[in-house]
Protein backbone atom coordinates (compact mmCIF):
# COMPACT_ATOMS: atom_id res chain seq x y z
CA UNK A 1 0.00 0.00 0.00
CA UNK A 2 2.71 2.38 0.96
CA UNK A 3 4.46 1.68 -2.25
CA UNK A 4 1.42 2.55 -4.32
CA UNK A 5 0.82 5.86 -2.60
CA UNK A 6 4.43 6.71 -3.02
CA UNK A 7 4.19 6.04 -6.69
CA UNK A 8 1.22 8.37 -6.92
CA UNK A 9 3.19 11.10 -5.22
CA UNK A 10 5.96 10.73 -7.67
CA UNK A 11 3.64 11.05 -10.66
CA UNK A 12 3.45 14.48 -12.09
CA UNK A 13 -0.08 15.72 -11.43
CA UNK A 14 -0.65 17.40 -14.73
CA UNK A 15 -3.61 17.10 -17.04
CA UNK A 16 -2.70 16.42 -20.59
CA UNK A 17 -3.95 19.50 -22.43
CA UNK A 18 -3.05 18.42 -25.92
CA UNK A 19 -6.62 17.45 -26.70
CA UNK A 20 -7.90 20.84 -25.59
CA UNK A 21 -7.26 22.25 -29.03
CA UNK A 22 -9.30 19.49 -30.61
CA UNK A 23 -12.21 20.09 -28.29
CA UNK A 24 -12.09 23.81 -28.97
CA UNK A 25 -11.92 23.06 -32.69
CA UNK A 26 -15.06 20.95 -32.54
CA UNK A 27 -16.94 23.73 -30.77
CA UNK A 28 -15.57 26.26 -33.21
CA UNK A 29 -16.71 24.26 -36.20
CA UNK A 30 -20.15 23.84 -34.66
CA UNK A 31 -20.54 27.59 -34.27
CA UNK A 32 -19.11 28.24 -37.71
CA UNK A 33 -21.78 26.05 -39.23
CA UNK A 34 -24.71 27.42 -37.25
CA UNK A 35 -23.71 31.07 -37.60
CA UNK A 36 -25.77 33.43 -39.63
CA UNK A 37 -24.32 36.87 -39.28
CA UNK A 38 -27.07 38.99 -37.85
CA UNK A 39 -28.54 41.56 -40.18
CA UNK A 40 -30.75 43.01 -37.51
CA UNK A 41 -30.73 46.48 -38.87
CA UNK A 42 -33.33 48.52 -40.56
CA UNK A 43 -35.43 51.63 -40.60
CA UNK A 44 -37.39 51.93 -37.38
CA UNK A 45 -40.73 53.62 -37.67
CA UNK A 46 -43.55 54.30 -35.29
CA UNK A 47 -46.93 53.49 -36.78
CA UNK A 48 -49.91 55.63 -35.84
CA UNK A 49 -52.45 53.93 -33.55
CA UNK A 50 -55.46 52.44 -35.28
CA UNK A 51 -58.77 54.14 -34.84
CA UNK A 52 -62.07 53.21 -36.38
CA UNK A 53 -63.25 56.78 -36.56
CA UNK A 54 -62.63 58.89 -39.56
CA UNK A 55 -59.66 61.12 -39.01
CA UNK A 56 -60.77 64.71 -38.73
CA UNK A 57 -59.67 66.93 -41.52
CA UNK A 58 -56.85 69.19 -40.59
CA UNK A 59 -56.56 72.50 -42.27
CA UNK A 60 -52.93 72.99 -43.14
CA UNK A 61 -51.33 75.70 -45.12
CA UNK A 62 -50.19 74.14 -48.33
CA UNK A 63 -46.77 75.78 -47.98
CA UNK A 64 -46.13 73.64 -44.90
CA UNK A 65 -47.00 70.34 -46.52
CA UNK A 66 -44.42 68.40 -48.47
CA UNK A 67 -46.42 65.83 -50.32
CA UNK A 68 -44.65 62.86 -51.81
CA UNK A 69 -46.52 60.47 -54.04
CA UNK A 70 -45.09 57.22 -55.31
CA UNK A 71 -47.18 55.60 -57.98
CA UNK A 72 -47.42 52.03 -59.18
CA UNK A 73 -44.79 52.72 -61.82
CA UNK A 74 -42.42 53.75 -59.02
CA UNK A 75 -42.39 57.35 -60.17
CA UNK A 76 -42.19 60.21 -57.75
CA UNK A 77 -44.42 63.23 -57.61
CA UNK A 78 -43.21 65.76 -55.08
CA UNK A 79 -45.44 68.81 -54.55
CA UNK A 80 -47.01 68.15 -57.93
CA UNK A 81 -43.66 68.04 -59.68
CA UNK A 82 -42.07 64.86 -60.97
CA UNK A 83 -38.75 64.29 -59.27
CA UNK A 84 -35.82 61.96 -59.36
CA UNK A 85 -35.19 60.09 -56.12
CA UNK A 86 -31.60 61.35 -56.00
CA UNK A 87 -32.82 64.93 -55.64
CA UNK A 88 -35.35 64.13 -52.95
CA UNK A 89 -33.10 64.44 -49.94
CA UNK A 90 -31.67 67.85 -50.74
CA UNK A 91 -35.04 69.13 -51.86
CA UNK A 92 -36.68 67.96 -48.62
CA UNK A 93 -33.92 69.58 -46.58
CA UNK A 94 -34.43 72.85 -48.36
CA UNK A 95 -38.16 72.62 -47.79
CA UNK A 96 -37.85 71.97 -44.06
CA UNK A 97 -35.28 74.63 -43.26
CA UNK A 98 -36.28 77.17 -45.91
CA UNK A 99 -32.96 78.99 -45.60
CA UNK A 100 -33.78 81.73 -48.08
CA UNK A 101 -37.25 82.39 -46.63
CA UNK A 102 -39.14 81.54 -49.76
CA UNK A 103 -42.91 81.97 -49.47
CA UNK A 104 -43.70 78.54 -50.94
CA UNK A 105 -41.61 76.51 -48.49
CA UNK A 106 -42.23 75.69 -44.83
CA UNK A 107 -42.75 78.62 -42.45
CA UNK A 108 -40.40 77.05 -39.95
CA UNK A 109 -39.12 73.53 -39.31
CA UNK A 110 -41.66 72.88 -36.56
CA UNK A 111 -44.52 73.51 -38.93
CA UNK A 112 -43.23 71.30 -41.72
CA UNK A 113 -45.19 68.15 -42.41
CA UNK A 114 -44.20 65.42 -44.80
CA UNK A 115 -47.01 63.52 -46.37
CA UNK A 116 -46.17 60.23 -48.03
CA UNK A 117 -48.61 58.36 -50.17
CA UNK A 118 -48.15 55.31 -52.31
CA UNK A 119 -50.14 52.93 -54.46
CA UNK A 120 -50.74 49.34 -53.50
CA UNK A 121 -48.78 48.49 -56.61
CA UNK A 122 -45.72 50.47 -55.58
CA UNK A 123 -42.58 48.44 -55.32
CA UNK A 124 -41.54 47.94 -51.71
CA UNK A 125 -37.93 48.72 -52.55
CA UNK A 126 -38.87 52.09 -54.01
CA UNK A 127 -41.10 52.86 -51.06
CA UNK A 128 -38.32 52.11 -48.61
CA UNK A 129 -35.80 54.12 -50.59
CA UNK A 130 -38.12 57.11 -50.57
CA UNK A 131 -38.70 56.67 -46.87
CA UNK A 132 -34.96 56.39 -46.40
CA UNK A 133 -34.32 59.64 -48.24
CA UNK A 134 -36.88 61.51 -46.14
CA UNK A 135 -35.49 60.08 -42.93
CA UNK A 136 -32.00 60.85 -44.19
CA UNK A 137 -32.95 64.47 -44.79
CA UNK A 138 -33.98 64.77 -41.17
CA UNK A 139 -30.93 62.90 -39.94
CA UNK A 140 -28.66 65.29 -41.80
CA UNK A 141 -30.48 68.30 -40.42
CA UNK A 142 -30.27 66.89 -36.90
CA UNK A 143 -26.58 66.29 -37.39
CA UNK A 144 -26.00 69.86 -38.54
CA UNK A 145 -27.99 71.29 -35.64
CA UNK A 146 -26.29 69.02 -33.16
CA UNK A 147 -22.89 70.01 -34.49
CA UNK A 148 -23.77 73.67 -34.07
CA UNK A 149 -25.16 73.31 -30.57
CA UNK A 150 -23.06 70.58 -29.03
CA UNK A 151 -20.21 70.05 -31.44
CA UNK A 152 -20.95 66.43 -32.18
CA UNK A 153 -23.05 64.27 -34.44
CA UNK A 154 -26.58 63.33 -33.59
CA UNK A 155 -26.93 59.73 -32.48
CA UNK A 156 -29.10 57.56 -30.29
CA UNK A 157 -26.34 57.38 -27.70
CA UNK A 158 -26.73 61.03 -26.79
CA UNK A 159 -28.57 61.83 -23.55
CA UNK A 160 -32.32 61.99 -23.83
CA UNK A 161 -32.47 65.70 -23.03
CA UNK A 162 -30.07 66.51 -25.85
CA UNK A 163 -32.03 64.43 -28.33
CA UNK A 164 -35.25 66.03 -27.13
CA UNK A 165 -33.91 69.54 -27.63
CA UNK A 166 -32.88 68.66 -31.17
CA UNK A 167 -36.15 66.95 -31.96
CA UNK A 168 -38.14 69.88 -30.58
CA UNK A 169 -36.43 72.22 -32.93
CA UNK A 170 -36.81 70.04 -36.02
CA UNK A 171 -39.54 67.49 -35.34
CA UNK A 172 -40.01 64.67 -37.77
CA UNK A 173 -43.65 64.64 -38.76
CA UNK A 174 -44.28 62.08 -41.44
CA UNK A 175 -47.85 61.24 -42.18
CA UNK A 176 -48.67 58.29 -44.34
CA UNK A 177 -51.94 58.33 -46.20
CA UNK A 178 -53.96 55.22 -46.90
CA UNK A 179 -52.65 53.98 -50.24
CA UNK A 180 -54.71 54.04 -53.36
CA UNK A 181 -55.53 50.56 -54.60
CA UNK A 182 -53.89 50.88 -57.94
CA UNK A 183 -51.65 48.42 -59.67
CA UNK A 184 -52.21 45.72 -57.05
CA UNK A 185 -50.66 42.44 -57.98
CA UNK A 186 -53.19 39.75 -58.79
CA UNK B 1 30.19 31.25 -37.78
CA UNK B 2 30.66 27.58 -37.36
CA UNK B 3 29.80 27.97 -33.72
CA UNK B 4 26.33 29.27 -34.52
CA UNK B 5 25.38 26.60 -36.99
CA UNK B 6 26.49 23.89 -34.65
CA UNK B 7 24.34 25.18 -31.86
CA UNK B 8 21.26 25.44 -34.07
CA UNK B 9 21.52 21.92 -35.37
CA UNK B 10 21.88 20.60 -31.87
CA UNK B 11 18.42 21.68 -30.67
CA UNK B 12 15.36 19.92 -32.00
CA UNK B 13 13.20 22.50 -33.82
CA UNK B 14 9.62 22.16 -32.65
CA UNK B 15 7.06 24.91 -32.36
CA UNK B 16 5.32 25.02 -29.07
CA UNK B 17 1.62 24.33 -29.51
CA UNK B 18 0.78 25.27 -25.95
CA UNK B 19 -0.93 28.50 -27.02
CA UNK B 20 -2.95 26.85 -29.78
CA UNK B 21 -5.96 26.15 -27.56
CA UNK B 22 -6.01 29.78 -26.51
CA UNK B 23 -6.03 30.96 -30.09
CA UNK B 24 -8.81 28.58 -30.96
CA UNK B 25 -10.76 29.66 -27.89
CA UNK B 26 -10.56 33.29 -28.95
CA UNK B 27 -11.96 32.35 -32.35
CA UNK B 28 -14.60 30.26 -30.63
CA UNK B 29 -15.72 33.10 -28.39
CA UNK B 30 -15.89 35.42 -31.35
CA UNK B 31 -18.24 33.11 -33.20
CA UNK B 32 -20.27 32.41 -30.07
CA UNK B 33 -20.88 36.11 -29.65
CA UNK B 34 -21.86 36.88 -33.24
CA UNK B 35 -23.96 33.76 -33.66
CA UNK B 36 -27.68 34.00 -33.94
CA UNK B 37 -29.31 30.62 -33.99
CA UNK B 38 -31.44 30.30 -37.03
CA UNK B 39 -34.93 30.48 -35.63
CA UNK B 40 -37.03 29.84 -38.65
CA UNK B 41 -36.46 28.23 -41.98
CA UNK B 42 -37.34 30.69 -44.67
CA UNK B 43 -40.10 29.56 -46.98
CA UNK B 44 -40.27 32.82 -48.83
CA UNK B 45 -37.55 34.58 -50.75
CA UNK B 46 -36.48 37.62 -48.77
CA UNK B 47 -33.93 39.94 -50.23
CA UNK B 48 -34.13 43.17 -48.29
CA UNK B 49 -33.36 46.51 -49.93
CA UNK B 50 -30.24 48.57 -49.41
CA UNK B 51 -30.65 51.85 -47.55
CA UNK B 52 -28.43 54.30 -45.70
CA UNK B 53 -30.33 55.36 -42.57
CA UNK B 54 -30.17 52.27 -40.43
CA UNK B 55 -30.91 51.74 -36.80
CA UNK B 56 -29.86 48.64 -34.97
CA UNK B 57 -32.28 46.39 -33.15
CA UNK B 58 -31.22 46.17 -29.55
CA UNK B 59 -32.48 43.13 -27.71
CA UNK B 60 -33.10 40.01 -29.74
CA UNK B 61 -35.66 38.63 -27.32
CA UNK B 62 -37.85 41.68 -27.83
CA UNK B 63 -38.08 41.27 -31.57
CA UNK B 64 -40.56 39.24 -33.56
CA UNK B 65 -40.05 38.62 -37.20
CA UNK B 66 -42.56 38.79 -40.02
CA UNK B 67 -41.38 37.66 -43.41
CA UNK B 68 -43.02 38.72 -46.64
CA UNK B 69 -41.94 37.52 -50.04
CA UNK B 70 -42.63 35.11 -52.85
CA UNK B 71 -42.57 31.44 -51.91
CA UNK B 72 -39.30 29.76 -52.79
CA UNK B 73 -39.18 27.32 -55.68
CA UNK B 74 -39.97 24.29 -53.52
CA UNK B 75 -43.33 25.67 -52.44
CA UNK B 76 -44.35 27.33 -55.66
CA UNK B 77 -46.33 24.33 -56.87
CA UNK B 78 -48.44 24.44 -53.75
CA UNK B 79 -48.65 28.14 -52.98
CA UNK B 80 -48.03 29.88 -56.30
CA UNK B 81 -45.78 32.86 -56.77
CA UNK B 82 -47.91 35.55 -55.18
CA UNK B 83 -46.18 37.27 -52.24
CA UNK B 84 -47.10 35.69 -48.94
CA UNK B 85 -46.60 36.22 -45.28
CA UNK B 86 -44.56 33.86 -43.16
CA UNK B 87 -44.88 33.83 -39.38
CA UNK B 88 -42.52 31.64 -37.41
CA UNK B 89 -41.72 28.77 -39.73
CA UNK B 90 -44.95 28.47 -41.66
CA UNK B 91 -47.04 30.38 -44.14
CA UNK B 92 -49.77 32.41 -42.53
CA UNK B 93 -52.74 34.55 -43.35
CA UNK B 94 -52.95 38.16 -42.29
CA UNK B 95 -55.56 37.46 -39.62
CA UNK B 96 -53.10 35.21 -37.77
CA UNK B 97 -50.88 38.16 -36.93
CA UNK B 98 -52.61 39.18 -33.64
CA UNK B 99 -52.26 35.66 -32.23
CA UNK B 100 -48.65 35.48 -33.35
CA UNK B 101 -47.87 38.78 -31.61
CA UNK B 102 -49.67 37.69 -28.47
CA UNK B 103 -47.75 34.43 -28.33
CA UNK B 104 -44.50 36.37 -28.44
CA UNK B 105 -45.73 38.99 -25.99
CA UNK B 106 -46.49 36.53 -23.17
CA UNK B 107 -42.91 35.29 -23.26
CA UNK B 108 -41.54 38.77 -22.60
CA UNK B 109 -41.37 40.19 -19.05
CA UNK B 110 -44.10 42.71 -18.47
CA UNK B 111 -41.75 45.64 -17.90
CA UNK B 112 -40.16 45.15 -21.29
CA UNK B 113 -43.35 44.76 -23.31
CA UNK B 114 -43.58 48.35 -24.49
CA UNK B 115 -40.21 47.91 -26.18
CA UNK B 116 -41.26 44.96 -28.36
CA UNK B 117 -40.40 45.60 -31.98
CA UNK B 118 -41.75 43.89 -35.05
CA UNK B 119 -39.12 43.35 -37.67
CA UNK B 120 -40.63 43.33 -41.13
CA UNK B 121 -38.37 41.37 -43.41
CA UNK B 122 -39.80 42.17 -46.77
CA UNK B 123 -38.45 41.26 -50.15
CA UNK B 124 -37.59 44.32 -52.21
CA UNK B 125 -39.59 43.11 -55.19
CA UNK B 126 -43.03 42.72 -53.62
CA UNK B 127 -45.65 45.40 -54.02
CA UNK B 128 -46.89 47.55 -51.17
CA UNK B 129 -50.36 45.96 -51.05
CA UNK B 130 -49.49 43.08 -48.77
CA UNK B 131 -47.08 45.24 -46.75
CA UNK B 132 -49.83 47.77 -46.23
CA UNK B 133 -52.27 45.10 -45.07
CA UNK B 134 -49.68 43.78 -42.65
CA UNK B 135 -49.07 47.27 -41.29
CA UNK B 136 -52.80 47.75 -40.81
CA UNK B 137 -53.00 44.48 -38.88
CA UNK B 138 -50.06 45.53 -36.71
CA UNK B 139 -51.71 48.84 -35.97
CA UNK B 140 -54.96 47.11 -35.09
CA UNK B 141 -53.08 44.84 -32.68
CA UNK B 142 -51.40 47.83 -31.06
CA UNK B 143 -47.94 46.82 -32.23
CA UNK B 144 -46.69 50.20 -33.37
CA UNK B 145 -42.94 49.83 -33.16
CA UNK B 146 -41.86 48.48 -36.50
CA UNK B 147 -38.49 48.03 -38.11
CA UNK B 148 -38.21 47.64 -41.86
CA UNK B 149 -35.30 45.28 -42.16
CA UNK B 150 -32.69 46.48 -44.62
CA UNK B 151 -29.04 46.24 -45.45
CA UNK B 152 -26.43 48.94 -45.40
CA UNK B 153 -25.90 50.71 -48.67
CA UNK B 154 -22.45 52.08 -49.29
CA UNK B 155 -23.07 55.39 -50.92
CA UNK B 156 -20.02 56.51 -52.83
CA UNK B 157 -21.50 59.80 -53.99
CA UNK B 158 -22.47 61.20 -50.66
CA UNK B 159 -19.42 60.36 -48.65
Amino acid sequence: MAKASKARDLMKNEINASSMADIAFLLLIFFLVTTTVAEDKGITVKLPPWSEEEAEELKLKSRNVYSVLVNAQNQLLVRNQPMDINDLRDNAKEFIMNPSGRPDLAEKPTRAIISLKNDRGTNYRTYLEVYNELKGAYNELWNELCQRKYGKDYSDELPFAVRKSIQDEIPLVLSEAEPTSFGEEK
Amino acid sequence: MSKFSKKRSGTSPSISTASLPDIIFILLFFFMVVTVMRTAELKVRVFTPYVTELTKLEEKSLVNYLYIGRPIQKFQALYGTKPRLQLGDKFAELNEIPLFLEKHRVKVPESKRPRITSSLRVDGDVTMGIVQDTKTQLRKSGQLKVNYSAKKKVDSERF
